[in-house]
């Protein structure tokens, strides 16, 4: 072998120790699960790790997860997509330049902080300004049921909003920036307006990208710890049920990060919180494979790859 | 008619406008990106119902100059244009005329076909109708299977008009593309090299599609191909390095060139 | 007529709506800044940078043991993370055109977007598990995770900006490709290269959830590599907690530390290259 095989060969096994990183996780978070796994873990409500009475049912996490990611992306994905639509389509140069830099910003704090300004500041904006008055005049519905508090599932969820917005604008811009320009000239050849520019020629042709900026949003809310833990209230079994969005609930995340010093390493509760970490795992994954091959698949285009 | 321009309603096509033998009258038109001037004052008039080539050399402003008649130049966030372009006698550069409006009556085809990709065929040919407000699904038919046959495309795609616009040849896709823009019945149509993308029978075939469109519309081209020019052009202007050295009859231009430049060009000397 | 005046309305109301979106992402940003200011001030003393925390209840005492943790927890990442990035970065860029590569790739995209929790679990696992106990290295391994993707990205990227030209030149003068990949296309391309490893630092730096399982937090300064280890987002979130004024002061407090490094880890990485090797983190 020339020495240029021998260091070929050796990046290459280096690049590989992420790969089997991942496939470690799985065995690894699997093994250690094993003995919770079973439907009445996943359907279950009930969660009571005193010895003797155990019982770990992780749905009232599951649904807790899917109702914040929910509201994060009902709310932080169209606000993500105006800002992309502003910075690809209608900001002058250095304003992009400056926007971006911004943005790139608040993807840069600390989830811990954005829990602690959700704890001591988010979290009165949210009770004030949005659960009281829909608590005085649509508590009929029964999700706006509830004394407003500001610590729970609709704070995590708006916190979560907040923190897609760089991940979901920065990639959907990039994806209306790659759609090429003809598209643009086509609709505006045939006396469109700026806006419907936008609308026939950038935003139909770039939809399965912004589709895949999206999930990735999704993805990261999902998997999203600290300022969840923080500002969601933290509710155990039953309780924890997201019925009402002015209630406390839990994450599969938080639920972890409250829960995994206090475990009792001789009952199952660990074991129990890892299987909470596994299916968290094959959440993400499935997940981040969809979000990457839309958003790869439209960059491709721009690439000239695929026509 | 002044109020035709500055607002969008009237329906006038070419047709009504006989008597009038200038559609598009170019005055002292200079076109920059940066500070790199593109256009020098360029003075030309076009021809209603008639087909005027602009040939010359690659880089000499050709796509500028027709990019100029429907006020798409301006989008290039350097460009800078001065001069006027009437349009029927209105300036589309005069401050109360709305660039959106000049482009609904100023048609423009592209070299490189851009259906709107993810658009049925039936949606690319109305999305400049539904643009204006026509929602009506019979009128809808109506208009796009008329646009349709005026591009010579109604019997190639009539059985799959719901399959999507980025399916179809290459030259199929370009008179698409003359189909949409033929829809929203446009008064002039700019063609930029609409057939040097294409294989030479699906040109062709585009060809003696331009021609036949002369009749309704004023159609001003841009080819780099001179047999072309001088198989579908009326008119035939000549540009070179930005400026405009001669303008004529087709048959003049070929046959008898006064300036030694479009002698030079024609000949392949150069270009 | 009236429905070409509606058009228009509507593009000028689009165009209003896009700008009020920007305005709501940019808010959070500057009441979070305002806030972590404004509040973590008054914490900062020479007690604050000098001791660790006192009993709880009791105001007083610092975050030193706090950023000192963060700072080794930073040190042992970056030396388990950083080379192993720049190869695997080298590797994609120069010899990553195949199944292996673009699998390779695939994991990388994925481990950046992934829950930072479960990491920490799988830490936990294969490390604090065996030795018997927390471990500032269960922690580096988990935050090395992190980390070695963000670099592959931006050392596959920036060697990618490296023309060809280059390459060839110094092969033909007869210089091995293993030479030329290190000493001319990896040093042409380090200001990226440097750019990503901020990056990455500065993300990492701000991870709490995987620290939990793995270094756990503590009050005490570094005693060594099989024990418990404090980190300042730890302390923020623990302070965080606690039912006291002070102790939201001082969470304030180490919050702005914690964010002054960040962002100027963030900012100056943005600088160094003027935007030549942008990558989402
Ligand atoms: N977006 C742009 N920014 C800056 N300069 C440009 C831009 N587009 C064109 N140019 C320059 O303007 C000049 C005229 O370009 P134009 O596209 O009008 O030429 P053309 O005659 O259509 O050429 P071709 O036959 O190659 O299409 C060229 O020198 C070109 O380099
Ligand atoms: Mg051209």
């Amino acid at each position: 072998m020339s020495p240029d095989d021998v260091f070929k060969y050796i990046l290459g096994f280096i690049s590989g120790i992420v790969v089997l990183t991942l496939f470690l996780m799985v065995l690894e978070l699997f093994r250690y699960s094993l003995p919770v796994l079973s439907l009445k873990f996943i359907f279950g409500i009930n969660w009571n790790p005193v010895v003797g009475s155990e019982e770990y049912g992780i749905l009232p996490y599951i649904l807790g997860t899917l109702v914040t990611s929910a509201i994060a992306i009902f709310v932080g994905v169209p606000i993500s997509l105006g800002i992309a639509i502003y910075l690809s389509e209608m900001a002058p140069n250095f304003i992009r330049t400056i926007l971006s830099f911004v943005i790139e910003l608040l993807a840069a704090v600390p989830s811990v902080i954005y829990g602690l300004w959700g704890l001591f500041i988010f979290r009165f904006w949210v009770r004030d300004f949005i659960e009281v008055p829909l608590s005085k005049h649509l508590a009929f519905i029964p999700i706006f049921q509830g004394e407003p508090f500001g610590l729970d599932i609709l704070t995590a969820g708006l916190i979560l909003a907040i923190m897609i917005i760089p991940t979901v604008s920065s990639v959907s811009r990039e994806v209306l920036m790659a759609v090429p320009d003809s598209q643009r000239e086509a609709a505006y050849s045939l006396g469109a307006t700026k806006w419907e520019v936008i609308r026939l020629g950038v935003l139909s042709y770039a939809k399965s990208g912004i589709v895949g900026a999206a999930i990735l949003g999704l993805g990261r809310a999902i998997g999203e710890t600290m300022a969840v833990t923080m500002v969601i209230g933290n509710a155990i079994g039953p309780a924890a049920l997201p019925t009402s969005l002015f209630k406390a609930g839990q994450t599969m995340a938080s639920l972890i990060a409250n829960e995994f010093n206090e475990a009792d390493p001789t009952s199952l509760h660990p074991n129990a919180l890892i299987g909470v970490g596994l299916i968290l795992f094959v959440l993400a994954l499935t997940i981040n494979l969809l979000a990457q091959l839309l958003i790869w698949r439209i960059l491709k285009i721009k690439e000239g790859a695929v026509e | 008619m002044d109020n035709e321009l500055i607002s969008l309603g009237s329906k006038a096509g070419s047709q009504q406008k006989y008597g009038r033998t200038y559609k598009i009258e170019i005055e002292n038109l200079s076109a920059w990106f940066g500070t790199k001037q593109v256009l020098k004052d360029i003075n030309m008039k076009i021809r209603a119902n008639a087909i005027t080539a602009i040939i010359g050399p690659s880089g000499c402003g050709k796509s500028t100059l027709i990019r100029c008649l429907n006020r798409m130049h301006e989008l290039v966030p350097s460009a800078k244009v001065s001069g006027k372009v009437f349009l029927d006698g209105i300036d589309i550069y005069s401050k109360n005329v709305d660039p959106v409006v000049v482009r609904r009556k100023v048609g423009m085809v592209f070299q490189k076909p851009n259906p709107f990709p993810t658009m049925s065929i039936y949606d690319n040919v109305a999305a400049g109708l539904k643009l204006n407000g026509i929602r009506d699904r019979k009128v809808l038919d109506k208009l796009v299977r008329r646009s349709l046959e005026q591009a010579w495309l109604w019997d190639e795609v009539k059985d799959d008009l719901d399959k999507p616009g980025s399916s179809l040849s290459g030259g199929q896709q370009q008179r698409l593309c003359i189909a949409r823009a033929l829809a929203v019945e446009p008064e002039v149509l700019l063609l930029d090299e609409p057939t040097s993308a294409l294989d030479p029978i699906a040109a062709s075939k585009i060809e003696q599609l331009i021609v036949s469109l002369k009749r309704d519309y004023t159609i001003v081209i841009v080819t780099h191909n001179m047999q072309q020019a001088a198989r579908v052009a009326d008119y035939t202007a000549f540009l070179y390095l930005g400026k405009l050295i001669e303008y004529d009859e087709t048959s003049r231009i070929f046959s008898n060139p006064k300036e030694e430049l479009t002698e030079n060009y024609i000949a392949g000397r150069f270009g | 007529m009236q429905k070409y005046l509606i058009r228009k309305i509507k593009d000028k109301i689009v165009y209003a709506v896009c700008l009020i979106c920007v305005i709501i992402a940019i808010i959070p940003l500057g009441s979070i800044l305002f806030e972590v200011i404004k509040n973590g001030l008054p914490a900062l003393n020479s007690d604050f940078f000098t001791k660790g925390p006192g009993p709880i209840g009791e105001s007083g005492g610092g975050i030193a043991n706090s950023i000192q943790g963060t700072l080794i927890l930073i040190g042992l990442t970056s030396l388990i993370g950083i080379p192993i990035g720049i190869m695997s970065g080298i590797y994609l860029a120069e010899h990553g055109n195949n199944q292996f590569g673009r699998i390779v790739r695939l994991t990388n995209n994925v481990l950046m977007q992934f829950p930072s929790i479960v990491i920490g679990i799988f830490a936990y696992l294969v490390i604090v598990l065996p030795i018997g106990s927390f471990s500032p290295l269960a922690g580096a391994i988990a935050l090395a995770i992190i980390m070695v993707p963000i670099i592959t990205r931006t050392t596959e990227e920036s060697l990618k900006l490296v023309p060809n030209t280059l390459r060839e030149a110094s092969m033909a003068l007869g210089i091995r490709r293993w030479r030329t990949t290190v000493s001319i296309v990896l040093v042409s391309a380090k200001s990226g290269v440097i750019t990503g490893i901020m990056l990455s630092i500065a993300r990492v730096a701000g991870e709490t959830a995987p620290l939990i399982m793995t270094i756990l937090g503590s009050q005490w300064f570094f005693s060594g590599l099989t024990e418990p280890m404090d980190a300042l987002t730890l302390r923020i979130w623990r302070l965080s907690l606690l039912p006291y004024e002070y102790a939201h002061t001082m969470g304030w407090g180490a919050a702005l530390v914690l964010i002054i490094l960040v962002l100027s880890l963030n900012v100056s990485a943005r600088i160094l290259t003027r935007s030549r090797y942008r990558v989402k983190v």
